[in-house]
């Protein structure tokens, strides 16, 4: 009942200086919309790169070698010569391990047609598909036969395709990589983005025993096969972990290193890049929210000014009020809802100019955005919070006004 | 005091004095004021400026409380009330009349009316603001704002909104003041009629003689004190 009225007043007192409120209103609108925006950016980025990480396979576990250290320099990881073929064929034998693809990898020249194209090259085996959950989009994948017969043959990444045929079907063509001539029997599905290693459309895929051939990759020390990856599937997401453990373990032993010697491979699953990475988009939105909020505390202070100016202007109004019955809080909770009108009004008007900066700038391509009801609700608390902050001083010196003085007042 | 001594007046002021300290200097406003007005009684306060007749007036009125003395109002003592209390007593006791009529400019003038009935609190505001529009013959005026109304109609609905309340006691500061004097005359036809027909109880201050002319009894102020009482 009261609050209705307080409602009405506000909005009367609101409208009769239109230009005002509106030009009061808008520093809310600028800082909710930039608040509701940015947000959006930070959440867009964070889904797109979760979606890709777990695109890639959220049982995946990966085991690569560990540092190169000589001479007391940390090499990057990957480079020493720790994991064999071997180690991946035990890997396979650990409980709960659904399937292990070992990879090879290096890179060399591709010529195909008079064109040429500098690609890595990447050694496996037909588990390869179900292990990083990827498809064949064109022909096939190279089978298990073929890996025993070291058989010539080749499967493209999208972006090879395109560099090395034009887009044309390239099955059955041949291929020369490092001077050997392959036969191209599949093209893998486009992937996108970039992984790890670098963009995954950019590949060639031949079978393992292949790739030892043309690359060479047997050890320096006893001439075991290398791996450069054990790419490892668990069997579901809840034994991820568990798993790992497992498997660091068994290397562990097989390595022949005691229990204070550090491993030397590198384990990691994708739940914890995932981890990492939302960590990191996590800060960036909130930097970014923050830097809005700033512009939102601004607006604040400018709904402060004007009220402040309001109170002034209206004295003999709350003198009559006072006079016919009013206690300080009404007159309290009159002004503070119309601080509250305006910061609401504003951050509604904000949130919808937000989202449509978000709608234009995912539909420019620049970036993805999503707007989350998270964000708006955050927006509409911290405006409403705001107009809290900054309406109760200018609220309380109307509330505090003595009648008679006020009813004088000019 | 027992209960029964209320009977003798609405309003009874015992010894009210004020002073007012403004900076090094003491202004006594009030200097011993002693005063009874009866129920049903329309009785009017004359005195030159300076006189003490505002600071009477703001004190009647509750929006200001004595530095000594005593002010029983409908029996109560509010001489020495909070803030909060005496603006419940300012919205159920007392109505008040300004010379410069005091209504909302943005409201219509039956909001205006409504307004000491939404901080009373009372039930039934849109029928009790109109009916006391229809007493001051303005009823159909329910919907304009003071601006689309002349300085009479805009006085008129000033009175509608002390008496709304049904008041124990409506204060009018100089009613005519701001009025020529015909609309003044029917301005304080109304006052009259509403005196005499629902016996509202009214203190008028005033320094015009037709005014005191029409009211029972006639309090002259000086220098903060009762100077003299005269009845027509």
């Amino acid at each position: 009942m009261i609050l209705w009225t307080n409602l009405r007043i506000a909005l009367q007192a609101l409208t009769a200086n239109r230009l005002r409120s509106v030009l009061t209103m808008l520093g809310v609108i600028i800082g909710v919309a930039a608040v509701v925006a940015l947000l959006s950016i930070g959440q867009g980025a964070q889904a797109a790169i979760t979606s890709q990480i777990e695109g890639i396979g959220a049982n995946l576990i990966s085991v690569m070698p560990g540092r190169l250290e000589e001479h007391g320099a940390m090499g990057a990881g990957g480079t020493a010569q720790t994991l064999t073929l071997s180690d991946a064929q035990a890997v396979a034998e650990v409980p709960a391990v659904m399937a292990v693809a070992p990879i090879y990898q290096g890179s060399g020249q591709l010529i195909a047609a008079g064109r040429n194209a500098s690609a890595p090259i990447v050694g496996t085996t037909p588990e390869y598909l179900a292990v990083r959950g990827v498809n064949v989009e064109l022909g096939r994948f190279f089978t298990p036969a073929e890996v025993k017969a070291t058989a010539r043959v080749v499967v493209l990444g999208a972006q090879a395709v395109r560099d090395l045929f034009g887009g044309l079907n390239p099955l059955g063509k041949r291929v020369r990589i490092k001077g050997t001539l392959f036969e191209v029997v599949g093209v893998m599905a486009e992937q996108g983005g970039q992984g790890p290693m670098g963009s995954q459309d950019e590949q060639v895929f031949v079978p393992l025993t292949t790739a030892y051939r043309i690359l060479g990759g047997r050890a320096a020390s006893g001439g075991a096969f290398l791996v450069s990856t054990i790419s490892v599937s668990a069997a579901s997401p809840d034994v991820v972990a568990e798993t790992a453990d497992r498997i660091t373990a068994l290397l562990h032993q097989r390595h022949g290193l005691g229990p204070e010697d550090e491993d030397d491979f590198i384990i990691f699953n994708q739940q914890q890049i995932l981890g990492a990475v939302q960590e990191i988009t996590g800060v960036l939105t909130l930097f970014l929210g923050a830097i809005a909020a700033i512009s939102l505390l601004v607006g604040g202070i400018g709904i402060m000014n004007i009220m402040l100016v309001s109170v002034t202007e209206r004295t003999r109004e709350i003198g009559i009020r006072k006079a016919v019955g009013a206690r300080r809080e009404h007159i309290l909770i009159q002004f503070l809802v119309e601080t509250l009108v305006l910061t609401l009004l504003g951050g509604g008007l904000g949130v919808g100019l937000g989202a449509a900066i978000a709608a234009l700038v995912g539909r420019s391509g620049l970036l993805t955005t999503q707007v989350t009801p998270d964000s708006v609700a955050l927006a509409l608390g911290f405006s409403a919070a705001v107009g809290l902050f900054f309406g109760i001083y200018p609220a309380t010196r109307a509330a505090r006004l003595n009648p008679i003085e006020a009813l004088r007042y000019e | 005091m027992t209960a029964s001594n209320h009977r003798s007046g609405v309003i009874e002021v015992e010894d009210l004095s004020k002073v007012y300290h403004l900076g090094e200097t003491e202004v006594h406003a009030l200097r011993g004021v002693n005063l009874t007005v009866t129920e049903g009684e329309m009785m009017s306060i004359m005195g030159p400026s300076g006189s003490g007749k505002s600071t009477l007036m703001a004190i009647l009125g509750c929006l200001d409380t004595p530095t000594s003395g005593l002010y029983r109002l409908a029996g109560t003592d509010v001489s020495r009330l909070s803030d909060r209390q005496l603006a419940t007593i300012r919205s159920r006791q007392i109505g008040f009349v300004f010379q410069t009529f005091n209504l909302l400019p943005r409201a219509t003038a039956l909001e205006n009316v409504e307004l000491p009935l939404l901080y009373a609190g009372a039930s039934k505001r849109r029928q009790r603001a109109r009916a006391a529009l229809e007493a001051v013959g303005l009823g159909d005026r329910a919907r304009h704002r003071p601006v689309e109304l002349s300085g009479g109609e805009q006085q008129r609905v000033a009175i509608a909104r002390a008496l709304v309340n049904e008041p124990a006691i409506i204060l009018a500061d100089e009613p005519t003041g701001n009025l020529d004097s015909k609309t003044g005359d029917e301005v304080l036809d109304i006052l009259t009629t509403l005196h005499q027909e629902r016996g509202l109880t009214l203190v008028i201050v005033t320094h015009e003689p037709r005014v005191t002319a029409r009211t029972e009894r006639t309090v002259h102020l000086l220098d903060g004190r009762v100077e003299r009482e005269e009845r027509p």
